[in-house]
């Protein structure tokens, strides 16, 4: 039986209670939410904090509210409400299905979207039990000294493996990050860094607590993961894809991401600017998929050969748009995705 | 019980509800649910194939939900209502989705059945007619390597239909 | 609701038995372990916990090939909580499945060979504290150059992984020609040479393998254990330990699956048990995930080469097969599956004339063993591809091109294996018109296709593990004066339902209904000996020793009620928990009165039955591979459906018809199908045990790529396809009640199937296994090209063969010698005649 290592648990209440044992604590505490990613990394011996501190008890992080204007998420809605809260469609679509297409129905009912968007880079180097890494001698991630991805490089390059934070960011989201001395609001384009151990901006001292999303009411949006199997597994490639249409069809805005093939999501904003102003016609569709694949430069540290998963973006950026053009791509879906309906 | 800062050698002890039995135990509070399960209270029938979250054999239900024991710590589940397939069964009567998965081949080796089992439990709880579709989703967290599943899929729907039948019957 | 997938052909009644109506064979009801597995009780071994128990885990090497220069335990000796370390030293006795291979060691002394080697346990209060102690172990290695591949280990005779074996680092070389291939060759209208790779793939039980040992009040030792081979393991526990085998108890719990992969005697059992005496307390040990990754003993990963002589009409002449095996590193079975990669390819089609040069070398990974189908797999994917590919060169329909060269039932083949019923072409028949084969192959649109592969395997393999004269199946029965029947059986339930078949089959001879019979099983105190688990064996042979057992005590039954009425013991029938005259129905007694009137006859009322297969015709070295009392025969074909721009191939349906001879229990038959079903697109599509090399000059380590559940891809719910099943019964008079095996043959055709389909589909040859979508893009860019449509392996290297052991098929009048077999090991030399060419 894989046994987490010991730890200090501090349970507290409120958000300006959680901060201050995050101030108090320093880096050493991690906040614990569904602990669907925290706890195997503690067990594989990859995240070994000396204090949990669980988020289950704070209520003001449960909360849903709704305005005309926007919507502001609690971080520990789990993927499950998510998935199953028939407000997140429409211009949502991209986020209820990111949630639904996580791992597997028991982790979405413990996962929450603020886990999810903090959720850890992964690299097939970093992703093993202790006594693996001890065998290659361990990585820069994680007690090593290299990345077996490059090893010429000084970075590591372990890989966003989110699958709502690539949805999010098309749909223009922003978070809350709260700590002793305040708290700032960060667009979830600027959250992320090309690091794949620095790669969120958030401090260990701050506590994400909100998502914040201005209303979508007029857009569409989408969200297409790639993996090998219906169900557990993370993604390898993804497109989140969110489209204000005129009422002749005219694309007003439009925000690509491609995630899973990066320390962070990719904005492709390019790819978005080329179909603004012009229908989805198969010309405009295709520029936009060459142009939002080219920024794809997945590595050798995922499921799948890296040059397919290079190869399949512009397909999957395709099928993106089609879908939001009004094309019936369940077929697609259920081949590629196991899943035959598209919320 | 919320603020308790503890010492991680200590022992931690809860109490919480098991198959509708209040019951407290103490253990050391490293030690996830499944782990409290199995060792504390010797409820082994929750079983495990990964302790990461990879198989599903270790579901039970939490508050009425399925979740991972493996990934749920023990100190988290303190006044919590916990199901595991020892509570499925009802004043000595198998429930429906045990006595159809007995007859009609759903359990194989039986190594991820209550695990199954109690995530189908769940899932009739919440919806009770899925149909195929819904049922292969529902239960695409259980990792099955003897039965390719479908006759799982065919347990589940003999006990809807037994369970329909016996609904009308009482009315 | 299971109308459209379970069709099943009306039972036709089976040879000794006409016209009977049985009430529990055949009859599809809830199986006898049902109810334990549903509530969760079925206990599996690490669900024993007993009083005072110990917790062991194991330190593993982390290099893949290194000496122990020096081991230093004493700080984790002096770990609060640590009880016992132990070392290679500690239990320096070679062990190993197979006697020719005796190349383990439960801690190895001073070499390690691949990454997840054990080195040292630690037993102590609590599993964390175990595992904290083993970081507290100081190992001195020497790191030592690694060969990851078969094609290296040829390259590459030093350093030797083994200090057996051929030579260098080929661990086995099997050469073996009945008849003249070139002749057959020189006879055919059409030469087919084709090379295919198989990948490895694991077992992936959902349960992982634990083990619990004592030392018995009375001082002799007890371990429960997640085995599929008690009696295999009870054998090489009494050689490490040196103990005599009467006070050592092997119980088998039951299995959360095992699929071949608990079938060797591993390093953690014999470790656990050498703990318990030590300390005289329970020690438990449960491996994690990884740790089961690097116990394996699964898919050896195979390179072939086929070279298949036809004539025009489709007929083989002659078939020249190698195979270069990637072993791992250690023996496991692998000199058994080493024949076996060439021993059933003539029990399908007829094929006059067949070469067989296969070698096996060890690599610094965990070792390969037997996973369902063993070692059959493999060729069986090359075979039926290339078939495929012979019936479009000769534009013939793949199955009617079958159809005409099945073998014949009840034939000896040119390798000297004995064939009861076959009825492969009727399950060819089935599928073709179940899946409405003739209005699509080679008609649907582009990116859908069809594609079909038919399969054989053996009903239990002929022979023992170690070479001996005694049964392979044992039971016993005890009859009970209130009406109850125990079966004693070392037989081991591993999920197939082998206690259900047991129960099923005392039940229906004795009349009684299968909850009135009581098992104890995998015990080897209290049940005779049944080899275990493997080879789809326990059917037919514990099944046939427990219906001699039912027999004799219904015979001994029937004497004592016939002389109560004074009627012919051949007029009583036993039926519906009764005995009574079958002229008469009325006139008769319950079952437990019968038991009481034989007691009070006989004394006691014990019965036994055992099983020994009858005598092979294969005489040859190597014969005793291969060899069954009979063959399960499989059709497949598979639907799918191709995505060009991405490859993707997605299983639409499959149809399976199963010669099964009859089916014992309905229900569990067809899971066994599905099951199988499942596996086979599980290696087909996606599974892969794979492995990394890290540069040269940094670690140059060879580890396991993701020894996860998560990375290592098992198909789930969403990605099984529907499955029409077909059962094929004839029964073989074989078999009881004319069973056949079902848990591993419907499992071959599926990998050639799914391959054979993906080209009706989109045109392109994917020649090796798993079929991903990254091959398949890089074969339809082939195809774009211009150039072949393929993706596969280019070569196959040079190996230095033996010189074939040459054996004339029985049409050339051979008598299953080899016509020039010099020295022969081992006892049945003597009786072997070298007969003049």
């Amino acid at each position: 039986m894989m046994r987490l290592p010991l730890f200090a648990f501090r349970a507290p209440e409120t958000v300006a209670e959680a901060v201050r044992i995050l101030d108090g604590e320093g880096p050493k505490a991690m906040p614990l939410a569904g602990g669907t990613d925290l706890l195997p990394n503690m067990k594989r011996r990859q995240q070994v904090p000396k204090t949990l501190m669980s988020l289950g008890h704070i209520q003001e992080l449960h909360h849903v509210e709704w305005s005309d204007s926007g919507s502001r998420l609690g971080a520990c809605l789990t993927l499950s409400q998510i998935a199953a809260d028939p407000r997140f469609r429409n211009g949502m679509t991209a986020l209820a299905q990111a949630a639904s297409f996580v791992a597997t129905p028991q982790i979405r009912n413990m996962a929450t979207l603020g886990g999810n968007l903090c959720l850890d880079t992964r690299c097939n180097y970093y992703d093993q039990n202790y006594e693996w890494r001890k065998s290659i001698g361990f990585c820069l991630k994680k007690d090593g000294d290299i990345c077996w991805v490059a090893p010429g490089s000084r970075k590591c390059l372990a890989v966003s493996s989110s699958d709502t934070a690539p949805a999010l960011m098309a749909l223009g989201a922003r978070v809350r990050l709260v700590s002793r001395a305040g708290e700032r609001e960060v667009p979830l384009t600027e959250l992320y860094q090309n690091d794949g151990i620095h790669y969120s901006k958030r401090q260990p001292n701050e506590l994400l607590t909100e998502v914040l999303l201005d209303s979508c009411d007029g857009w569409k949006s989408t969200y297409w993961k790639l993996r090998r199997r219906g169900s557990f597994d993370f993604p390898v490639l993804s497109v989140a894809a969110a489209l204000l249409l005129s009422s002749k069809d005219i694309v007003r805005e439009a925000r690509i991401v491609v995630g899973s093939v990066a320390c962070r999501p990719l904005l492709a904003a390019e790819a978005a600017r080329s179909l603004v102003g012009g229908p989805l016609d198969e010309e405009s569709i295709a520029k936009a998929a060459t142009l939002a694949a080219r920024m794809a430069k997945p590595l050798d540290n995922t499921d799948f050969d890296m040059t397919w998963r290079k190869r399949v973006t512009a397909e999957f950026v395709t099928y993106a748009l089609r879908e939001l053009r009004g094309d019936d791509m369940r077929p697609e879906r259920l081949l590629l995705t196991r899943h035959s309906s598209s919320l | 019980m919320a603020t308790l800062p503890l010492e991680s050698q200590k022992t931690a002890q809860i109490r919480f509800t098991l198959n509708g039995e209040e019951v407290d135990v103490l253990f050391a509070p490293y030690k996830t649910l499944l782990e409290v399960l199995r060792e504390d209270l010797l409820h082994t029938g929750t079983k495990h194939g990964c302790e990461l979250g990879e198989c599903g054999a270790c579901a039970v239900l939490l508050d009425g939900k399925a979740v991972l024991s493996c990934l749920v710590l023990a100190l988290e589940c303190a006044g919590r209502r916990v199901l595991t397939i020892e509570g499925l069964s009802a004043d000595g009567r198998l429930h429906p989705l045990q006595d159809a998965f007995a007859d009609l081949g759903a359990a194989q080796c039986g190594y991820c059945t209550p695990g199954i089992l109690v995530t189908a439990k769940a899932l009739l709880d919440r919806n009770p007619h899925p149909d195929r579709d819904q049922i292969r989703e529902a239960l695409s967290g259980n990792l099955c390597r003897c039965t390719g599943y479908l006759q799982i899929f065919e347990a589940v729907e003999a006990a809807i239909v037994k369970t329909s039948e016996e609904e009308k019957e009482t009315h | 609701m299971s109308e459209q997938n379970e069709k099943s052909s009306s039972p036709v009644a089976g040879s000794g038995s006409p016209g009977e109506g049985f009430r529990v064979i055949g009859v599809p009801r809830r199986r006898v372990d049902g109810r334990a597995k549903v509530t969760g009780q079925t206990r599996f071994a690490d669900d024993i916990c007993l009083p005072r128990m110990a917790h062991c885990k194991l330190l593993r090497s982390p290099h893949p090939h290194a000496r122990i220069r020096r081991m230093d335990v004493s700080r984790a000796l002096a770990h609060p909580g640590v009880y016992l370390v132990l070392t290679g030293k500690d239990l320096p006795v070679q062990y190993g499945i197979l006697p020719v291979s005796q190349d383990e060691q439960a801690l190895c002394l001073d070499h390690v060979r691949h990454v997840g080697d054990p080195v040292a346990a630690v037993v102590a209060r609590e599993e964390l504290t175990a595992f904290e102690a083993l970081d507290l172990i100081d190992v001195d290695y020497e790191i030592l150059p690694t060969i990851c591949d078969p094609e290296e280990a040829l390259a590459t005779p030093e350093p030797r992984i083994h200090e057996y074996g051929e030579e260098g680092n080929i661990h086995k070389l099997v050469a073996l020609e009945f008849g003249d291939v070139e002749q057959g060759f020189a006879e055919a209208d059409e030469i087919f040479e084709d090379t295919f790779f198989y990948q490895g793939n694991t077992h992936l039980p959902i349960e992982q393998h634990a083990s619990v040992a004592i030392k018995d009040p009375d001082g002799k030792l007890t371990i429960w254990s997640s085995t599929q081979t008690p009696h295999y393991l009870h054998r090489a526990l009494a050689k490490v330990l040196a103990m005599p085998p009467a006070h050592i108890r092997v119980v088998a719990t039951p299995n959360g699956g095992g699929f071949g992969g608990k079938s060797d005697p591993f390093h953690h059992e014999i470790v656990v048990a050498k703990a318990a005496l030590l300390l005289d307390r329970p020690v438990k040990i449960c491996l994690t995930r990884e740790e089961v990754f690097y116990c394996h003993r699964g898919r050896h990963p195979v390179l072939m080469k086929f070279k298949t002589g036809v004539k025009k009409d489709g007929t083989i002449t002659g078939l020249h097969l190698r195979t270069l095996i990637d072993g791992g590193a250690y023996g496991s079975y692998g000199v058994a599956s080493t024949y076996y990669a060439g021993a059933l390819q003539t029990t399908t089609y007829h094929i006059p004339r067949y070469r067989y040069e296969g070698c096996r070398t060890f690599t610094n990974k965990p070792p390969c063993g037997p996973k369902r189908g063993h070692g059959t797999p493999q060729p069986r994917f090359g075979q039926e591809v290339q078939l495929d590919k012979i019936a479009e060169r000769l534009r013939i329909d793949p199955a009617d091109l079958r159809l005409r060269i099945v073998e014949t039932p009840n034939t000896v083949t040119a390798n000297f294996l004995s064939l009861g019923t076959v009825n492969l072409g009727e399950c060819i028949r089935r599928v073709v018109e179940a899946s409405d084969w003739k209005t699509k192959f080679r008609k649907l649109p582009e990116g859908r296709g069809v594609g079909m592969a038919c399969s054989a395997y053996l009903t239990g393999a002929g022979l023992p593990i170690y070479w001996n004269k005694m049964p392979h199946s044992g039971v016993q029965l005890k009859f009970d004066r209130g009406g109850g029947v125990s079966v004693f059986c070392g037989a081991t339930e591993i999920g197939q339902g082998s206690d259900d078949v047991l129960a099923g089959i005392v039940a229906e001879v004795l009349g009684i209904d299968p909850f009135d019979v009581r098992l104890f099983t995998g015990d080897t105190d209290l049940g005779p000996v049944d080899l275990g688990s493997y080879s789809s064996r326990v059917t037919l042979m514990a099944g046939n020793a427990a219906l001699q057992a039912a027999e004799r005590g219904k015979a001994l039954l029937a004497e004592a009620v016939a002389l109560k009425f004074e009627v012919p013991k051949e007029r009583l029938r036993f039926a519906g928990k009764r005995v009574f005259d079958s002229a008469a129905p009325d006139e008769g007694v319950s079952f437990a009165e019968a038991i009481c009137l034989a007691e009070a006859r006989f004394g006691t009322i014990g019965t036994v039955g055992s099983y020994t297969p009858p005598k092979s015709p294969a005489l040859y070295k190597g014969g005793g591979v291969g060899p069954s009392p009979t063959y399960s025969y499989s059709a497949a074909v598979v639907e799918v459906e191709v995505n060009p721009l991405t490859g993707w191939v997605h299983v639409r349906k499959v149809w399976m018809a199963h010669d099964i001879g009859r089916a014992l229990n309905p229900t569990l038959v067809r899971g066994q199908v599905e099951g199988s079903v499942y596996m086979g697109l599980g290696e087909a599509l996606m599974e892969e045990q794979e492995f990394r090399r890290l540069p040269k000059r940094l670690s140059h380590a060879l580890v396991h790529k993701f020894p996860s559940m998560l990375e290592y891809k098992s198909p789930t719910s969403l990605d099984m396809p529907e499955v029409l099943t077909e059962l094929i019964e004839d029964p073989d008079p074989r078999g009881p009640f004319g069973a056949k095996e079902v848990g591993q043959g419907p499992l071959l055709p599926i990998m050639p199937a799914v391959a054979n389909a993906v080209y009706d589909a989109v045109g392109v040859r994917i020649d090796e296994v798993p079929i991903t979508p990254e091959k398949v893009m890089k074969a339809l860019a082939e195809k774009r090209a211009g150039r072949e449509p393929r993706f596969g392996p280019d070569h196959f290297p040079q190996v230095h063969w033996p010189e074939a052991l040459r054996v004339p098929p029985p049409w050339e009048g051979g008598d299953g010698n080899a016509v020039n077999e010099v020295q022969r090991e081992k006892p049945r030399a003597a009786k072997e005649k070298v007969l003049a060419p």
